[in-house]
């Protein structure tokens, strides 16, 4: 974590003087570049993004350079996806590399940018019934809730968290609908199952940046770190973002997408996301710059190099 | 904001947003539901008096259909215009997806059968000797259509109310087609009270939750006046 951090801060100042060059280019209503003031963006993007607080602070200043409104609607990755899949957003930030991956090979989506990653953390009750408290293993905690039959309250929702939370139970042996009564499916938003994990007694997957934001109104605890804090890499969180294939669908606002992507993948984005804390704590770790570019981050995994339609 | 909203004040407690935010969810809140509901008023009464006093084939088959569109699951709806409406949609190219109009398009669909419904029982049961005395005294169609909404007025206002309070009070097929979306300057672009209130409920903000369904039903009980006051032409209640 601190190697990432500190590669960002250098990126930030090697870089400082292109990234102005860049903004002033950009800036600048009178070259040959798209007219994109006045007009809307629409974003599909997650709960957690959402929840959290930081999508307005990216917005704002987004919003105050180029004169565009964002109109952000979240959702579940899955329905995020969908969503762009009908061309009904222009723009999708989301965390389910599997999902992001197959929806780029589908054609749907474009230049997707890595942006920043938290992780996830196995949150519960106090009491810790399962005794899984302090463990640095994700898989063993998951098999002593399903052992200890604690009750775990699932998003059931097809979103990242959802996803994840399922590699996981596969680690551990579970394939979908072996689990007994004490799992339970909410199908619903990640706010919504911490507060329903409270008064079940349980434990959940959460994201971390949810989890902090909503500290005062739960008395869930942290019993699984995730590699933010040391933890399994199992539990990590990465966000990525891509706009929505113009050649797929004519009506999406490309250029004002990827002013968007733009925006939010700079120094000035980056900074934003580095900064923004809740309870004094850092909920998001930039990723888009780096001293080391990872150019694979274009490409999704275990692509084949051919056009499959 | 103690001058701005004294009956909050009272409440002792942080009021944990800004006036601003409020006021704008109100306003989207207010200009969907009535907008549909006006438009839903302007559809459903000439269909309720055509219905009630033609007799024709498949009557009974419209009667049923309507009441049936009564109780029709608002998400539903949703699913269906957001269907209609998106880019991939028949109205694709309208560019409605997440916009109030789209959000008026499902209120109309969920409010209209409520307000026939309703109205065509209230038409149904004015006596046909009063529409006959209208017919008798040389009065046209238009005359004893009229005749007859002033004689179910009590009847078209209820109907009124109860399609408005089911616009109002929706959540599933708003958040589905409007998408809940607010500005990052704090005000509403498609956020009614209703997903305001789901959106705080799911970030485990109950206190103001509970305060914006405090303001939803204040609205309510104030239209609900307004609309009984205006029902006895400003006179006394009956």
């Amino acid at each position: 974590m601190e190697i990432q951090r500190r590669e960002f801060i250098a990126a930030i100042g090697s870089s400082a003087a292109v990234g102005l060059a860049g903004c002033a280019a950009l800036g600048g209503d009178d070259g040959d570049g798209p007219e994109i003031s006045g007009e809307t963006l629409t974003l599909t993007t997650t709960t957690s993004t959402y929840d959290t607080g930081l999508l307005d602070e990216l917005n704002a200043p987004f919003e105050d350079r180029y004169g565009v409104t964002v109109d952000t609607v979240s959702q579940g990755t899955g329905a995020a996806i969908e969503t762009g899949r009908s061309g009904d957003s222009d723009v999708v930030m989301v965390h389910a590399r599997s999902q992001e991956d197959e929806f780029m090979e589908d054609g749907y989506a474009i230049n997707r940018r890595d942006l920043m990653f938290n992780d996830f953390i196995i949150i519960g009750d106090p009491d810790d019934p399962a005794g899984i408290s302090g463990s640095d293993d994700a898989v063993e905690a998951f098999a002593q809730i399903a052992e200890s039959e604690s009750a775990f309250v699932s998003r059931g929702d097809n979103s990242g968290t959802h996803t994840q939370e399922l590699e996981i139970w596969e680690e551990a042996g579970f394939e979908g609908g072996e689990f007994g009564e004490w799992y339970q499916e909410a199908g619903q938003g990640m706010g919504e199952v911490i507060v329903q994990t409270g008064q079940s007694g349980g434990y959940t997957l959460s994201d971390r940046g949810t989890y902090l934001s909503m500290i005062n109104d739960t008395d869930l605890e942290i019993h699984v770190e995730g590699p933010v804090e040391d933890g399994p890499e199992i539990l990590s969180n990465p966000y990525g973002i891509f706009a929505i294939n113009p050649g797929v669908h004519d009506n999406v606002n490309y250029d004002l997408a990827m002013a968007y992507i733009g925006f939010i993948t700079s120094l000035e984005g980056q900074e934003i996301i580095e900064e923004y804390t809740v309870e004094g704590e850092q909920l998001f770790f930039p990723e888009a710059i780096a001293e080391e570019p990872n150019f694979q981050q274009y490409v999704p995994e275990d692509w084949d190099g051919s056009n499959s339609d | 904001m103690p001058l701005d909203l004294p009956i909050l004040s009272l409440l002792f407690v942080d009021f944990p947003f800004e006036w601003n935010y409020i006021r704008s969810i109100i306003r989207v809140s207010l200009y969907v539901s009535i907008t549909a509901v006006v438009l839903s008023t302007l559809f459903s009464i000439p269909v309720a008096l055509l219905v009630g006093f033609k007799d024709f084939r498949g009557k009974t088959l419209l009667t049923s259909i309507i009441n049936t569109g009564m109780g029709f699951p608002s998400v539903v709806v949703g699913l269906i215009v957001l269907f209609t409406v998106s880019n991939e949609g028949p109205l694709g190219s309208w560019d409605l997806v997440f916009t109030p109009e789209a959000m008026i398009m499902s209120q109309f669909v969920l409010a209209a059968p409520v307000i026939t419904g309703v109205s065509l029982a209230a038409v149904s049961s004015v006596e046909q000797n009063v529409r006959d005395a209208a017919y008798a005294m040389g009065g046209t169609k238009m005359d004893v259509a009229l005749v007859t909404i002033k004689e179910a007025r009590y009847g078209i206002a209820t109907a009124v109310l109860a399609g408005f309070g089911r616009a109002i009070s929706e959540v599933g097929s708003v958040l589905i087609v409007g998408g809940n979306i607010a500005g990052s300057d704090g005000t509403s672009v498609t956020r009614t009270l209703t997903t305001a209130i789901q959106l705080e409920a799911r970030q485990g903000r109950f206190e103001t939750a509970m305060i914006l369904g405090a303001i939803l039903v204040v609205l309510v009980l104030l239209v609900n006046a307004i609309v009984v006051r205006l029902g006895n032409g400003g006179g006394r209640y009956g």
